[in-house]
């Protein structure tokens, strides 16, 4: 089914901007309200975590625990915001509101709009990524410009999370089924993957576990950064996000196209 | 480029082995507009998805437009214009903003877009609804914008998948002259719908399908006058076997459908003589239709 594929896969580099460029007007519109929304969570949490139980921790792999904790709450809004971009909204968009089945009806491929999709996903955890990272920085908590470092790794957990989320929203029948992927995947990651404490604290069980999660490949890589340390085994974190990237990127162009062309 | 618009040759397509369409061919030429009749289910949905590309053929050859589809189908799908089933505009947009979208799907500069959008809203009779919201549109305006956008890249092929179902009376007349004024511009039409009354005012041709096969094919007149050619009586009341009996005799044929009698006689007055006095009966007679044909060919009527 070589024809199959081509329907499957982006049609050329830049189709997929078109796709994103539907979903930024989208959002253009209630800007102010995402934004606000996106943030809140994890500002309370940053600030309920890392002023609450940081009088309790004290000092955390050399600094103080809510400095430690911004990393890991940039990457855990990278996280969600990606996931919840994907399996709501992309979901929203491919399954009541049929837009899909109206770009699919254009010049536009599945490929092209999954990228397209992938992409703004990624730019909402960008948004939601570096919000934290300035109230972080106004306050003091990260270095900089090492901090800088963290943006693109920022982009790059969007791209894997989102990816990741393409897979689970091409396997739900409805909204009913996301909850499991949230509460069975997304809430233990954010405690193995180490972005609320060390994981070495763990027993070593759930730290084999935890070395293979994309968050704790972010986390390993934003935390540096932003604590102004040298990385370790960079190579291999930003490795391990691309393979997250583009092996389920390609699983879900697969399933979509069973779903969608049947 | 030849003037074969649409040719689908032996196409079939199943779907958990439910033959959907089975061994179907047809060929549309350019500037016609071309028709697949039939009740739900009947296939035409099927068939206008596999022409665009988006559902590969169990068996057969389609080409559109030149294109071996789904092979080339996307580029086919530049010179092609969509009306959906259902509305799948973007609701929260004003209409301005699904056009100039909907034009960055075929790559069109907002330069290009833009030079578009004024005549595609005349068109539409939407010049002043350019900055309303979607939403806040009536059904007949949502479906004459789905119409513009489909127009968006000037297609030489328009695909309408039941045009307007759902639509009252006034807003299904405004589409139907609108798409003759696009037919006379020389664009090509496939429409499917279940309306007698749609395919007959704007098919140059048609097929009526049935269990994804064409039971019948040709010009609409054609067909009536060749499966039909005669007058219809409507009977509704009384009781149908008895009323069958009464006026057997000076029918060609008599079919029924739930409380209703079809009668086809080429001698109509013949009949009413018979019926004349019975306070219980309606009798409406009205020229044939396509209506009586699928009744003919399939023993059905359409919405059932």
């Amino acid at each position: 089914m070589v024809e199959g594929w081509a329907a499957a896969m982006p049609a050329n580099a830049w189709n997929w901007i078109a796709v994103w460029r539907r979903n930024y007007l989208a959002w253009k519109k209630i800007a102010i309200a995402a934004i606000l929304g996106n943030l809140a969570d994890p500002l309370i949490y940053l600030f309920a975590l890392g002023f609450g139980l940081g009088i309790m921790v004290g000092p955390v792999d050399g600094a103080s625990y809510i400095a430690f904790l911004a990393a890991g709450m940039v990457a855990a809004s990278a996280m969600t915001s990606a996931t919840f971009e994907t399996i709501y909204a992309a979901f929203g968009r491919m399954h009541s509101q049929r837009s899909w089945e109206a770009i699919l009806c254009t010049q536009l491929t599945l490929g092209d709009i999954i990228l397209g999709e992938l992409a703004w996903a990624a730019t909402k955890a960008f948004l939601a990524g570096t919000a934290i990272m300035i109230v972080a920085s106004i306050l003091g908590y990260t270095a900089w410009p090492s901090a800088l470092y963290a943006l693109p790794v920022v982009v790059l957990t969007g791209f894997a999370f989102a990816s990741l989320a393409m897979v689970v929203m091409a396997l739900a029948p409805s909204y009913d089924y996301f909850i499991f992927y949230q509460t069975l995947v997304l809430t233990p990651m954010l405690f193995l993957g180490g972005a609320v404490f060390p994981v070495s604290h763990l027993p070593s069980a759930f730290q084999q576990v935890g070395r293979f999660l994309p968050l704790a490949h972010a986390v390993d890589l934003l935390r540096p950064a932003l604590l102004g340390r040298p990385g370790e085994s960079v190579g291999l974190h930003i490795g391990a996000l691309c393979i997250y990237t583009v092996l389920p990127f390609f699983l879900s162009a697969a399933l979509l196209r069973r779903r969608l062309m049947p | 480029m030849s003037n074969i618009a649409i040719d689908l040759t032996g196409v079939s397509k199943s779907y958990d082995d439910k033959v959907v369409v089975d061994g179907l061919s047809f060929t549309v030429a350019a500037g016609e507009c071309f028709g697949l009749l039939g009740p739900n289910g009947a296939g035409k949905s099927t068939i206008t998805r596999m022409v665009l590309g988006m559902a590969p053929p169990d068996a057969g050859k389609i080409t559109v437009l030149g294109m071996p589809v789904p092979a080339r189908a996307r580029l086919a799908r530049g010179r092609i214009g969509v009306v959906p089933q259902f509305d799948n505009l973007e609701h929260a947009f004003t209409v301005r903003e699904n056009l100039l979208v909907f034009g960055r799907y075929f790559g069109m500069s907002r330069s290009e877009i833009e030079a578009a959008i004024p005549p595609l809203l005349e068109f539409a009779r939407l010049e002043s609804k350019a900055d309303a919201r979607v939403n806040t549109l009536s059904g007949g305006m949502k479906r004459r914008l789905t119409l513009a956008r489909a127009l968006i890249n000037d297609p030489q092929l328009l695909v309408l998948d039941e045009p307007t179902t759902g639509l009252d009376p006034h807003a299904r007349h405004l589409i139907w002259e609108r798409l003759r004024l696009l037919l006379a511009r020389g664009k090509t039409i496939i429409l499917t719908t279940h309306f007698m009354e749609e395919a007959e005012r704007l098919c140059d041709r048609l097929c009526v399908l049935d269990g994804g096969r064409i039971i019948a094919e040709g010009r609409p007149h054609a067909l009536i006058e060749e499966q039909i050619g005669c007058p219809v009586l409507e009977i509704y009341g009384g009781n149908p076997r008895e009323l069958r009996a009464l006026i057997n005799p000076y029918a060609e044929r008599i079919e029924m459908s739930g409380e209703t009698v079809f009668c086809y006689a080429s001698d109509p007055e013949q009949v009413r003589v018979q019926l004349r006095g019975r306070a219980d009966l309606r009798v409406l007679q009205r020229p044939p239709n396509l209506e009586d044909v699928f009744l003919r060919l399939t023993g059905r009527d359409m919405e059932n």
